[in-house]
């Protein structure tokens, strides 16, 4: 496909000479000035906007071609010229000057392709302001002639010009305009011809009655159409008016929200437009009497957009002969539906003339799972407005929520639509109750089968679904999110594969998924609400099922996305839970951290986490140490944790050592810390008495220093305990001496661990000094000091070692 | 005016909630409430030998309307030639990011992809990867976008759309739109057509997409559409 000749076309392209590049501009410059061009000047101006495409920089054109190329681009009669003139004039910059930009342009009608250029080379609100009042003008005008109807030559294109500029700048458009292009568009959705389009009668498109009319429109089913024309209307061919009624209701949606509320502030204006109506175009092509037309303008227009998705939605109903077309009538459902809720938005009593319809077309698609994706614009409809038509609208979020992700959680579009509407309603759900939040398990079904595509999503999303009764549910669901991923798979493959495969790769996983033994595990698994149970006994056996999944793409991608949403979590928990909660949450963490699906670099990152938020949970409300002390130190004290997590075993015995002490709780007791003492004391004794397990490199320095800092600080606050301590740590001093330490094959590392030990021993000899540097007091660790240089940090760390230093003169330190 | 998305996000019973406030006015700051098409892009979706990993190469690009910053005001200072180069990069930021979503999408799918040649247009469209990708606001466009793309073999197809837009009509776009560039650029074979032949694709979007407006094309209009566009190529 993309070959190797492409490539170098484009280094060509970008790295042609200037000289060569100059003699380029004048052939073609020359090549311009004659009549008629042929077959070289196209293949000239191709290779041109190539070069001038290639590069980000901008190339400026001699200024006689640059004329010459807008000249073309209104004078010439031929389509490809004008494409390409105005595809080389839009690589350049504009002609620089005041009142410079292609003056060329103002006095000839403006054609797609000039208005193309115009539009985006447009420097200012001023620019656009000006094209859409020339458009205007256009408008106002007769087609250009149009004996080989072309749309080039037709007047369609000013809609989406007129789109396009208001998109980027509302204003530029009058008060004039708006009402007169109000008007006009009443006209072309309501009042356009229901014949079918002849060849195109030379006539303005307004004007009288077409000969030789072949009969009326139909229906997308064949039927013969009763009613006016729509986007849902064939024919043979189609007449002008025809065309401007598609663009017209293209458009609609974002002319109603943009121009919404002029009506609003201009009422006056309004009442004059009401007496001018019965000699506007209006009456002209609308011979139909209908009671709307003594409406002003902009509330004709939201009566006619009314009634046009109502008849849309009459539409949708009817079975298409072409498959295109029943996709197409989908998309009509979600735009008509967008429109109705906006119409009502801006006059709240349609509402009551919108409801019937709107119920009537949810009870009709609810049903059918192919009509999905029309179902959330009508959920937005009954989130808009159900409250104010007192509608129940339960069954409408255990569809949306509930089927929609646990049957289509593999389609990229509507998980993004799903988490789209989520995300930008989330004030309005959260006010009705957070409705989505008991379906969060099925939420996550779309993160857990396409992580990268919506893990954005889920970052503004999360928040929302961490409350203090789903907290310990959702953290277990995180952590099973791999899990889900291997779970949804294997739902997905049983499904396109009922009976196992002949020939397919066989999983052992697959058949357990099928199994009745295993069924439990998986139901719980792929639940679609909250609330039966924070997680399951056999959550190891799971684990071993899905072993094999540890390397699928799927699951190893998804496996990627759960460290940052841990983080999270983490931190919208803290902001719901209270103590007893974030005490609970500490316990998952050490419970799950054993207890986690074993894929590759896995478990050191969520431990990672863990750690990360495990020591800002206890830094936040340090009574969680006491709390959970029970619990923590049978973690800190089993000595395989050692081996296998060292990064969460450095923090936990970090936070033992930290914050067991009788400042940050009064129930921290004697016994307590002796007890807390003596486990630590046990795990450091016999990591550094002996070799590794075998099969296990040694223990991480870091774990050796952070139980030697904590058993310092346990002893500090329990001066009975300084003895064991120190002779523990003078020991480690002379083991070091003795050449190689079993435990430790880093030189390096021994040293820096002999070089703590010696410090802690150090400041031990002097307990109460150890006390005010091991624990010191509150005061000092709140930034207050920074602001008192007396008690700044340094200088009383360095009279204390000055001090230190004088009782032990044999070491000089460092600090 | 340009509140018009926060009005309609917000029933008028929830005005008071000044929460609902606060985060609606966010919401509509996201972006001007554009209902149409920023710009569609062809870029490559493989490895080139000339580029850094990662990098993508972007063969077409059509964007509607103005530089953003021309309106915008932070970067309302900015000349042509650098409102130009903002917009190529902005483009090329695109075109990265999706290259990243279909390669992560076909390594998820692990489906093995069917090489398809000129004249099996048909198969490869129904072969295509797809998918959609949020943009989040400044990154790179001024307000938050969604970028739907097809990934047909090599090559990449994107619409860069707004947050609202209806995506299934941008879906049915963008096919038919792939389509074409596949069939009248012969994208399946080696040549070069796309590069050189750009004013077709100009011609197809000024039909299909005009001005980034997506049009609600039943199937005798996109015939009407589908005859004047092939009355072009035959040129």
């Amino acid at each position: 496909m993309y070959a190797t000749g492409s490539e170098s076309l484009i280094k060509q392209a970008r790295e042609i000479q200037e000289a060569e590049l100059q003699k380029f501009y004048c052939r073609i410059s020359k090549l311009l000035q004659g009549k008629d061009h042929g077959h070289e000047t196209i293949n000239s101006l191709q290779r041109l906007r190539l070069i001038l495409s290639a590069t980000k920089f901008s190339r400026t054109l001699p200024d006689e071609l640059q004329r010459r190329l807008a000249s073309l681009l209104v004078s010439s009669s031929v389509e490809q010229l004008q494409v390409l003139s105005s595809a080389v004039l839009r690589e350049t910059l504009p002609p620089t000057g005041q009142g410079q930009k292609y003056n060329v342009l103002d006095n000839s009608p403006l054609t797609s392709h000039a208005a193309g250029l115009l539009l985006s080379q447009a420097g200012s609100q001023a620019d656009l302001a000006a094209l859409s009042s020339v458009i205007l003008r256009n408008l106002e005008g007769r087609p250009s002639d149009g004996s080989s109807h072309t749309l080039m030559h037709s007047h369609t294109h000013t809609l989406p010009l007129l789109n396009a500029i208001i998109t980027y700048s509302p204003e530029s458009l009058t008060e004039d305009h708006v009402t007169l292009l109000s008007k006009k568009m009443v006209d072309w959705l309501r009042y356009a011809t229901a014949q079918q389009g002849t060849v195109v009668s030379s006539g303005g498109f307004f004007t009288g009655p077409r000969s030789r009319q072949p009969g009326p429109i139909a229906e997308l089913d064949g039927s013969v159409s009763g009613d006016f024309f729509t986007v849902l209307c064939v024919s043979q061919a189609f007449s002008e008016d025809q065309w401007m009624n598609v663009h017209s209701f293209s458009m609609l949606r974002r002319w109603l929200l943009t121009y919404h509320s002029v009506t609003d502030g201009n009422m006056s204006q309004d009442a004059e437009d009401r007496s001018e109506i019965e000699g506007s175009v209006v009456s002209m092509v609308s011979v139909t009497s209908s009671s709307s037309r003594l409406l002003p303008p902009r509330e004709r227009l939201r009566e006619k957009a009314f009634l046009y998705c109502q008849r849309l939605i009459e539409q949708s109903d009817r079975k298409a002969v072409k498959r295109a077309d029943s996709e197409l009538q989908k998309a009509c459902l979600v735009e008509a539906v967008c429109i109705l809720d906006c119409v009502c938005v801006e006059d709240s009593p349609l509402v009551y003339r919108a409801f019937p319809c709107v119920k009537a077309l949810y009870g009709r698609l609810s049903a059918d799972l192919a009509y999905a994706r029309v179902l959330l614009p009508l959920a937005h409809f009954y989130l808009n407005h159900g409250d104010a038509a007192a509608v129940d609208s339960e069954c409408v979020w255990r569809l949306v929520f509930g089927r929609l992700p646990a049957e289509l959680f593999n389609e990229a579009l509507l998980a993004h639509e799903v988490l789209s509407f989520l995300r930008l309603n989330l004030p309005l759900l959260q006010h009705r109750g957070a409705l989505h939040l008991t379906f969060f398990p099925n939420l996550l079904k779309f993160l857990a089968w396409d992580s990268p595509a919506v893990i954005d999503d889920f970052v503004d999303l999360l928040p929302s679904l961490v409350t203090a009764g789903t907290a310990v549910e959702l953290l277990h669901s995180l952590l099973d999110l791999p899990c889900l991923s291997a779970a949804l798979f294997l739902q997905y493959r049983s499904a396109c594969f009922p009976i196992s495969e002949p020939g397919g790769r066989g999983l052992s996983s697959l058949e357990a998924f099928r199994s009745p033994a295993h069924r439990g595990l998986f139901l719980f698994l792929l639940r679609g609400e909250a609330g039966s149970g924070d997680t399951i006994d056999r959550l190891s056996v799971l684990h071993e099922i899905l072993a094999e999944a540890a390397d699928w793409p799927r699951v190893v991608q998804c496996a990627q996305t759960v460290p940052v949403l841990l983080h999270v979590y983490f931190n919208a928990v803290v902001t719901v839970a209270d103590g007893k909660l974030l005490a609970q949450i500490i316990l998952v963490l050490l419970e799950r951290s054993s207890l986690l699906l074993n894929i590759h670099k896995y478990t050191p990152e969520i431990h990672r986490v863990f750690s990360c938020h495990l020591l800002r949970m206890c830094k936040l409300r340090p009574s969680l140490v006491v709390d959970q002390w029970h619990e923590l130190l049978e973690f800190a004290g089993t000595t395989g944790n050692v081996y296998s997590k060292d990064d969460l075993y450095t923090h936990v015995v970090w936070v033992l050592g930290e914050y067991l002490s009788v400042s940050c709780d009064p129930r921290c007791t004697v016994e307590r810390i002796t007890s807390c003492f003596e486990s630590l004391e046990a795990v450091l004794f016999e990591i550094t008495s002996s070799a590794p397990p075998p099969g296990q490199s040694g223990p991480a320095p870091r774990v050796i220093t952070s139980l030697m800092s904590a058993l310092a600080k346990l002893a500090s606050r329990s001066h009975d305990l300084i003895p064991r301590v120190s002779l523990f740590l003078s020991k480690m001093r002379t083991l070091s001496r003795g050449g190689s330490v079993p435990w430790c094959s880093n030189e390096e590392d021994v040293v820096a661990i002999v070089t703590r030990g010696e410090e802690l021993l150090s400041l031990l000899k002097l307990p109460s000094v150890a006390q005010s540097v091991l624990t010191p007091p509150p005061r000092a660790t709140t930034p207050q000091w920074h602001r008192d240089t007396n008690s700044a940090l340094p200088l009383r760390l360095r009279a204390l070692t000055r001090h230190t230093d004088s009782h032990t003169h044999t070491h000089t330190h460092s600090h | 005016m340009i509140n018009a998305e926060a009005k309609h996000h917000m029933p008028t019973d929830c005005l008071n909630l000044s929460d609902c406030i606060e985060k609606t006015v966010t919401l509509s700051d996201i972006s001007l409430f554009t209902i149409m098409v920023q710009c569609f892009l062809i870029h490559t979706i493989c490895p080139v030998t000339t580029l850094a990993p990662g990098e993508s190469r972007v063969l077409y690009c059509r964007v509607f309307g103005p530089e953003e910053s021309v309106l915008s005001g932070n970067d309302c200072e900015l000349g042509p030639e650098h409102r130009r180069l903002l917009q190529k990069e902005k483009v090329a930021v695109v075109a990265r990011q999706v290259r990243s979503a279909v390669t992560l999408s076909r390594e998820a799918s692990g489906r093995v992809l069917v090489e398809t040649v000129l004249g099996e247009e048909a198969v490869a469209l129904q072969e295509a990867d797809s998918g959609v990708l949020r943009l989040r606001a400044g990154e790179p466009f001024s307000g938050e976008r969604s970028a739907l793309w097809l990934g047909v073999q090599s090559l990449g197809f994107t619409l860069v759309c707004e947050p609202h837009e209806n995506l299934l009509l941008a879906e049915g776009t963008l096919r038919n739109l792939t389509r074409h560039c596949l069939e009248n650029l012969r994208m399946l074979g080696a040549g070069s057509e796309v590069l050189l032949k750009s004013d077709r694709m100009d011609v197809l979007l000024d039909r299909v997409l005009p001005h980034g407006q997506l049009l609600f094309l039943n199937h005798r209009l996109a015939q009407t559409l589908d005859k004047e566009v092939a009355a072009y190529m035959t040129k």
